[in-house]
């Protein structure tokens, strides 16, 4: 359970899975038709029959005094401890494979983009109206993370364009690894767009790297103006923060100029898109974005080490039927 | 956020050094917490407390050293400390500033038995 936002993470599975499936750090990957606990998944069942606490007689600096464990006991001549340097990131097993997943969106000249905004800013029929908009300019693929239900992925497909939902069960969050599955099961052409929608959370995503090209925040203008301040990881994690809902500005005491210094404040270099999916103000800048960014990021990887097209992606599982669209 | 996750990632990591070092046991777990790693100690803490039951560092202390945030100011133009994103320079109260450090989660080292 994530204790900041009350959700876990022990649930989640990829549309087509008959069971759930469960993913850990050192990138081993379990199913099982039955949800149990990770705490017992790498169980050691060497129980020692005398415990001891120890402590460290010394001043230097650098080590760590362990000697007031919850027994209080020392048993002195007993301590044989050391210490191992590790430096790991605790993240490194996601960033990993999230680079992973960036190179191969490279090679297919594929551009990824992580959309995250609170529940209810407007994403999903945001990306509706994207994706018909590209009809005929760029194919559009989309990855749709929630906690429950696939209504989004639905909504997606009934534009044609192929759709892949993850539910992350308790999770608050997609990570490297769900898009790695995902990727192997979507009928993503090459040279296209990648739509990513994170789960509704302006917190946790911030910090987990899929392998995308950019972040996009989308904040709806029936938010505050201060969603940058209260929540600055994000707007500092994202390229680009889509203003949505702009329509409704009429009906609203919204602080457009405040909102988007706020904006600033947390990410100096942030790009900015006064948006409305409804009216369609702003799609044209946003669209032209999109393709300025795909342009660039296939100029700059070149399609020089992409592999024929057809080649088999090395996928962790097999896709069926109900796992993509049309 | 997510510092279930993240305990997960710390419980994987000493599992993996205590089995490549031989370890019967680890006693102790140092990690490194950037102020501006988005990571709430305590709720850090609590999640370890759990999920490393079952594991090598079933019975290990979690010490955690948090690390100072930094930015560079383009205004002032040096280093400066912050406590947090999104914080103006604390010399010239302005907001051009480039994080520079305390943005790190590592695990450092682990007290062996």
């Amino acid at each position: 359970m994530c204790l900041a936002c009350g959700c876990g993470h022990d649930e989640a599975h990829v549309e087509g899975d008959g069971a759930g499936w469960h993913t850990h750090a050192d990138g081993t990957r379990h199913r099982h038709d039955h949800a149990h606990d990770h705490a017992h998944m790498h169980a050691h069942e060497h129980q020692h029959a005398h415990e001891h606490e120890h402590e460290h007689e010394h001043g230097a600096a650098g080590h760590l005094h362990f000697g007031d464990g919850p027994a209080g006991a020392v048993a002195t001549g007993m301590s044989q401890s050391r210490m191992v340097r590790v430096e790991r990131d605790i993240l490194a097993a996601n960033d990993a494979i999230a680079e992973r997943n960036r190179e191969r969106l490279r090679a297919r000249g594929i551009f990824a983009l992580n959309l995250v905004s609170s529940p209810g800013s407007g994403k999903t029929t945001l990306l509706v109206r994207t994706i018909e908009r590209l009809a005929g300019v760029a194919p559009v693929a989309v990855i749709e993370g929630d906690q429950q239900t696939s209504f989004d992925a639905e909504r997606i497909r009934a534009t044609g364009a192929p759709a892949i939902q993850i539910n992350t069960g308790k999770g608050c969050h997609l990570d490297a690894r769900m898009i790695e599955i995902a990727l192997g099961r979507l009928a993503a052409a090459d040279d296209s767009v990648l739509m990513i929608e994170n789960v509704g959370n302006l917190v946790c995503p911030a910090g987990f790297d899929l392998g995308e090209a950019h972040k996009v925040v989308v904040l709806s203008v029936t938010e505050g103006e201060d969603k940058p301040l209260k929540y600055p990881d994000m707007f500092h994690a994202a390229s680009l923060m889509l203003l949505n809902k702009v329509d409704l500005l009429p009906h609203l005491s919204f602080d457009v100029e405040r909102c988007l210094a706020n904006a600033r404040q947390v990410h100096p270099g942030i790009e900015i898109i006064e948006i409305s999916a409804t009216s369609g103000q702003g799609m044209a800048d946003w669209l032209a974005w999109i393709e300025r960014g795909a342009r660039a990021s296939r100029q700059r990887f070149g399609a020089a080490t992409r592999p024929a097209a057809g080649v088999a992606e090395s996928t962790p599982a097999p896709v069926t039927a109900a796992s993509q669209g049309s | 956020m997510h510092e279930m996750a993240l305990a997960e990632g710390v419980r994987e990591i000493v599992d993996q050094a205590a089995r490549s070092n031989g370890a019967r046991r680890v006693a102790a777990v140092r990690v490194e917490i950037g102020r501006l790693a988005q990571v709430e100690v305590e709720a850090l803490r609590f999640a370890f407390e759990v999920v490393k039951r079952g594991s090598a560092a079933d019975s290990a202390r979690l010490e955690i050293v948090e690390s100072e945030g930094s930015a560079w100011c383009m205004r002032c133009s040096e280093s400066v400390v912050i406590s947090g994103r999104g914080e103006p320079c604390p010399k010239c109260a302005h907001y051009q500033l480039q994080v520079t450090g305390g943005d790190r989660m590592r695990v450092l080292e682990i007290e062996i038995d």
